[in-house]
């Protein structure tokens, strides 16, 4: 299938943020458009995980606006995110510890599950059938993204590397329209890295997730991504294709320090 | 026999999300439910079915209800013993002014009435967490003690709060001798436990561990936390009053407040750290512990006394009791963290490769 980039899905309006007397984001502005790999990188301390953060209404901020499919929000939550088929994973990895890797892929299933808690006490038909469809979807996530060998592990005893691909599966399992990941390839070795990245495109490709995504590694995204947003003390300073940003003197000056 | 999985293919998911899915586990717990059914009460006398196997049955319940909210959702509560009340004392009102209850619907509805008692008092669980809501839940403890105590319309007009239930039947089956206390007790517990196994095998049990473990990653999933957590409040209290319930009108038949006081919230919450916090099998490890090991010691003291020539005074014994008992809780903990469960199934995972763990 052949991947075509369409309209602007996602649309941030001078969206500020603080923290107390702490500006995290200054009047930032951006589009994402459907079906593409969005990047965000800058500097740590930059503002890219409060960016994300706003979008799937884990922060909410003091002015702005975020249009979502024409839709405009104030601010938004948790749970409007999720049901509008927005998902995240986490930069230092937030999984459910105590669950298995197939359990916590299932939590992804969440909203999509409706058997209420007495059709589930008893187990009757309903709640079991659901169980048994929405495994047979998981096992498909599993599937793509090669975790079939740790499925009944609980997450807490996987590697780091594992562990971040569980946390894209978590993600995944929710079929979002929008996929927001937070430094899916940090502190991953070369060959973890072409994984990971492997199953970004592959997502970004087969299932036409559009990709948010902040990262480190400048090799990695300049080579997937199709358009970068670049931040630095909660301001917007470059915005544009992989080439253009690179050429960009503020970014360059941003991330190598600007000659006195 | 030996326990093992080898050649036990899953070809269906179905076959895969069974409770039990290795075949000796479900040999080895269809034993268990035949010789509790059947053998026990052939073989048990009364003081064993009164001092020891009614009790422990009664304590599993409100365990495995305490278990359902502090180990699977994570929320602690030191409110357990009041909603064990509320349930006792719903019961009570329902089967003493409503004219041909039957016991078990008396039952029932005090453990509706718990279950709404209990979202009312979880709602702080919304704003704060940790020893914060643990005292939160305390207001519970102290606010149902009083009114069970000050407020006579729920204790019928009885002075003190107590009140005392007889002539017990459900279905025409008499609840008199202990035998048919403890199977009616036995049946009860059987069925609650497959439905907190159901739940937490469930979407709902997932909802409730992601909060437990994350609760951000959790929203951003799509979980409501309000949901989860009012949700677990409630299947949790409603799990304690019926016990409350039994605990009353099976096991004392009369009672006063103070059995379900602030001491019976430390027991319970004692019995699923000790057994194992998220885990269904844990609850029963811990009331066999907190109920069996006490009366154990009291009668294995004078025999060792007596082993090594030393005669124990009975107030002797009772001391060197809560001393033993006390050594032994603090002995299990730091062995084993989380619980006589995970002992078990570490066991249980060893036993799985044993010859060969390599």
């Amino acid at each position: 299938m052949a991947r075509q980039i369409g309209e602007v899905i996602l649309d941030l309006q001078n969206v500020s943020l603080s923290f107390g007397g702490v500006n995290a984001l200054i009047d930032i502005s951006f589009d994402v458009r459907e079906h593409e790999v969005r990047a965000i990188i800058g500097p740590n301390g930059a503002g890219k995980s409060s960016m994300l953060n706003v979008i799937n209404g884990v922060y909410r901020p003091q002015a702005g606006e975020i249009i979502l499919r024409g839709e405009h929000f104030r601010q938004m939550n948790p749970y409007k995110a999720a049901s509008a088929g927005i998902a995240r994973t986490f930069q230092n990895i937030a999984l459910f510890k105590g669950m298995s890797v197939l359990d916590n892929i299932m939590t992804g299933r969440s909203l999509k599950m409706k058997a209420n808690i007495f059709q589930q006490a008893f187990r009757t038909g309903v709640a079991k059938r659901e169980e048994l469809e929405h495994r047979a979807k998981v096992e498909e996530i599993i599937d793509f993204l090669e975790i079939q060998h740790i499925r009944k592990t609980p997450v807490g005893r996987l590697p780091y590397g594992l562990q971040k691909r569980v946390d894209l599966a978590r993600a995944l399992a929710m079929e979002p329209q929008i996929l927001l990941l937070d430094e899916p390839m940090a502190g991953m070795n070369i060959e973890e890295k072409q994984d990971m990245s492997r199953f970004i495109l592959d997502v970004n490709d087969q299932m036409g997730t559009t990709i948010v995504l902040i990262e480190h590694d400048m090799g990695v995204v300049m080579d997937i991504s199709d358009r970068v947003v670049v931040l630095d003390y909660g301001k917007k300073i470059g915005d544009g294709s992989p080439d253009e940003v690179r050429g960009n003197p503020e970014v360059i000056s941003a991330y190598l320090g600007a000659s006195h | 026999m030996i326990y093992r999985e080898n050649g036990q293919f899953k070809t269906s998911y179905a076959a895969d999300q069974q409770i039990f899915p290795i075949l000796q586990d479900r040999w080895a717990i269809l034993g268990i439910l035949v010789f509790a059914f059947v053998a026990v009460p052939l073989l048990a006398d009364e003081y064993l079915f009164r001092a020891i196997l009614i009790p422990f049955l009664i304590l599993s319940l409100a365990a495995l209800g305490v278990n359902l909210l502090v180990g699977y959702c994570g929320q602690i509560t030191l409110g357990a013993g009041a909603f064990m009340a509320v349930g006792a004392y719903a019961a009570y009102n329902f089967f003493v002014r409503v004219d041909d209850m039957p016991l078990l619907a008396a039952l029932l509805l005090g453990g509706a009435t718990s279950a709404a008692v209990g979202v009312v008092f979880g709602v702080p669980s919304l704003r704060v967490r940790g020893l914060y809501l643990a005292v939160a839940t305390l207001a519970a403890q102290f606010f149902w003690d009083w009114a069970f105590l000050r407020i006579k319309w729920f204790t019928n007009d009885s002075s003190s709060g107590s009140v005392s239930v007889s002539n017990l039947s459900a279905f025409g089956w008499d609840l008199e001798s202990p035998t048919d206390v403890y199977l009616f007790c036995l049946l009860i517990l059987v069925v609650f436990a497959l439905l907190a196994k159901n739940m937490t095998r469930g979407a709902i049990g997932r909802q409730w561990m992601a909060i437990r473990d994350m609760d951000v990653a959790a929203e951003v999933i799509g979980i409501r936390p309000m949901y989860a957590k009012l949700s677990a409040f409630a299947v949790s209290s409603f799990f304690l009053g019926v016990a409350g319930g039994l605990w009353g009108f099976v096991h004392l038949g009369a009672w006063e407040p103070a059995a379900f006081s602030l001491d019976r919230s430390f027991q319970l919450l004692f019995m699923v750290i000790i057994g194992g916090l998220g885990s269904i099998m844990g609850s029963f490890f811990g009331a066999a512990f907190i109920v069996i090991l006490p009366i154990f010691l009291n009668q294995m003291l004078p025999w060792l006394g007596d082993l090594v020539g030393v005669s124990i005074s009975t107030a002797g014994v009772s001391h060197a009791e809560i001393m033993i008992f006390g050594a032994l809780i603090v002995f299990f903990l730091i062995v084993e963290p989380h619980g006589i469960a995970r002992l078990w199934s570490t066991a249980k995972e060893k036993l799985r490769l044993w010859p060969f763990p390599h």
